[in-house]
């Protein structure tokens, strides 16, 4: 008897300590996600910013550029996809994996070829695993991204993007570089505490809205004034515009991490406290039962003492 | 003079400047530029390293070191894009 509360109380210790550690992880998800939002908060104002210029631009000079054009024949497609650095966060990094595999097989059955960059150490061991190419990988910085990340993964994908303009059937064009027609995302997108949902969009070739000059009210939209002229300005602003979707997509997908890890661990907490219950329970009705046996042991001896002394 | 700019400055992680000014300059990749109220629309890539000054109402001065910068005018006010924006002693080159 005593063994088995010995055993119980060895449990309800392992218990207490799991249920401390992912306390802990449960809080400091939730204190990530608060800075997550307020970052991606903080991030909007840019790129609205950077939205109206390209508008503007767009509106008011001839659009014509590389990253704005759709290739005629689309050969390869890079699918970038964002998953977490670290596990313990539920079904977040092979929710987003399940949703880039169905891209990558709808690809395949256009013809196209898909072309894999990983964000997050997750996703790259699911591809290494397997034995799959992965064309680059991006890890470190999940949780926290910054721009100078994103800037690094768009710059990336805007070479692989321009470097697929004179590919050829089966092979390279005159650069030698195998590059992308199209580029597409996968990121979870986050729509609430409780929900995230993985989700692919295409960032390349980028479709930019032209607001017709006679639709807006007369003065809405001016003549601007361009310097340099349109063309250079948009070749600089694209690239940019592409690192900010990418830096948008990363923070929001850092908030979803944060947001499933939080409850993966509220749940293990959970799990974590009822089993404290239940070993607890089990150990004061061991320990009951050992006290029970003890008192009936010293009442039994007694009474046989009795006995046998009322008889001499 | 009872016109003032509306200036926003802001970098990608974040809203760095906001508020009324009396003018603004930079430099753009074409040359020096000095923006008051009233300017006509205009759209510029800043040149790099660029320096943004804001001339605040009272006289005062603000500015910033500024990188991967757009200059963006419009009716509504100016704004600056920057991939990053540090503030810059005021004090040194006018």
């Amino acid at each position: 008897m005593a063994a088995q509360v010995r055993v119980l109380r060895q449990r309800i210790r392992s218990a207490k300590g799991m249920k401390k550690i992912t306390k802990a992880m449960e809080l400091v998800a939730t204190s990530r996600i608060a800075k997550a939002q307020a970052r991606v908060e903080a991030s909007l104002p840019y790129a609205r910013a950077i939205t109206g210029v390209l508008t503007a631009l767009a509106s008011n000079a001839s659009v014509d550029h590389p990253l704005l054009t759709p290739r005629e024949r689309v050969r390869r497609a890079g699918v970038l996809l964002v998953t977490a650095d670290r596990g313990l966060a539920g079904g977040y990094s092979s929710n987003a994996i399940k949703t880039a595999e169905s891209l990558v097989a709808r690809l395949r059955e256009d013809g196209k070829e898909p072309v894999l960059y990983v964000v997050g150490r997750k996703g790259v061991s699911f591809y290494r695993f397997r034995n799959r190419p992965i064309e680059a990988s991006w890890t470190g910085f999940s949780e926290q991204p910054s721009f100078a990340d994103a800037r690094e993964v768009g710059e990336t994908l805007v070479k692989a993007f321009s470097a697929g303009a004179d590919d050829l059937d089966g092979g390279p064009g005159a650069d030698g570089v195998l590059g992308v027609d199209e580029l597409h995302i996968v990121f979870t997108e986050f729509k609430s505490l409780m929900t995230q949902t993985p989700v692919t969009r295409i960032i390349g070739p980028l479709q930019v809205e032209e607001r017709p000059r006679s639709e807006a009210a007369p003065g809405l939209l001016p003549d601007y004034e361009f310097e340099p002229n349109p063309e250079e300005l948009l070749d600089a602003l694209l690239p940019k515009y592409i690192n900010t979707r990418i830096y948008a997509a990363l923070l929001e997908s850092a908030a979803s991490e944060s947001a499933a890890r939080r409850r993966a661990m509220k749940s293990a907490t959970d799990n974590a406290e009822e089993m404290i219950d239940k070993y607890t329970r089990e150990m004061n009705s061991a320990r009951q039962a050992g006290i029970t046996q003890e008192i009936s042991e010293i009442v039994g001896g007694a009474n046989a003492l009795a006995a046998s002394g009322s008889e001499v | 003079m009872a016109e003032q700019l509306n200036v926003q400055l802001v970098a990608v992680e974040e809203k760095v400047w906001s508020g009324k000014a009396e003018m603004v300059m930079a430099r753009t990749t074409e040359g020096e530029l000095g923006v008051l109220p009233g300017h006509a629309p205009l759209l510029g890539q800043l040149a790099e390293p660029g320096r943004v000054r804001i001339k605040l109402p009272g006289g005062e001065q603000v500015a910033y070191e500024v990188s991967g910068g757009f200059l963006s005018v419009n009716e509504q006010g100016v704004t600056v894009l920057a991939e990053s924006a540090t503030p810059a002693s005021a004090a040194s080159d006018n």
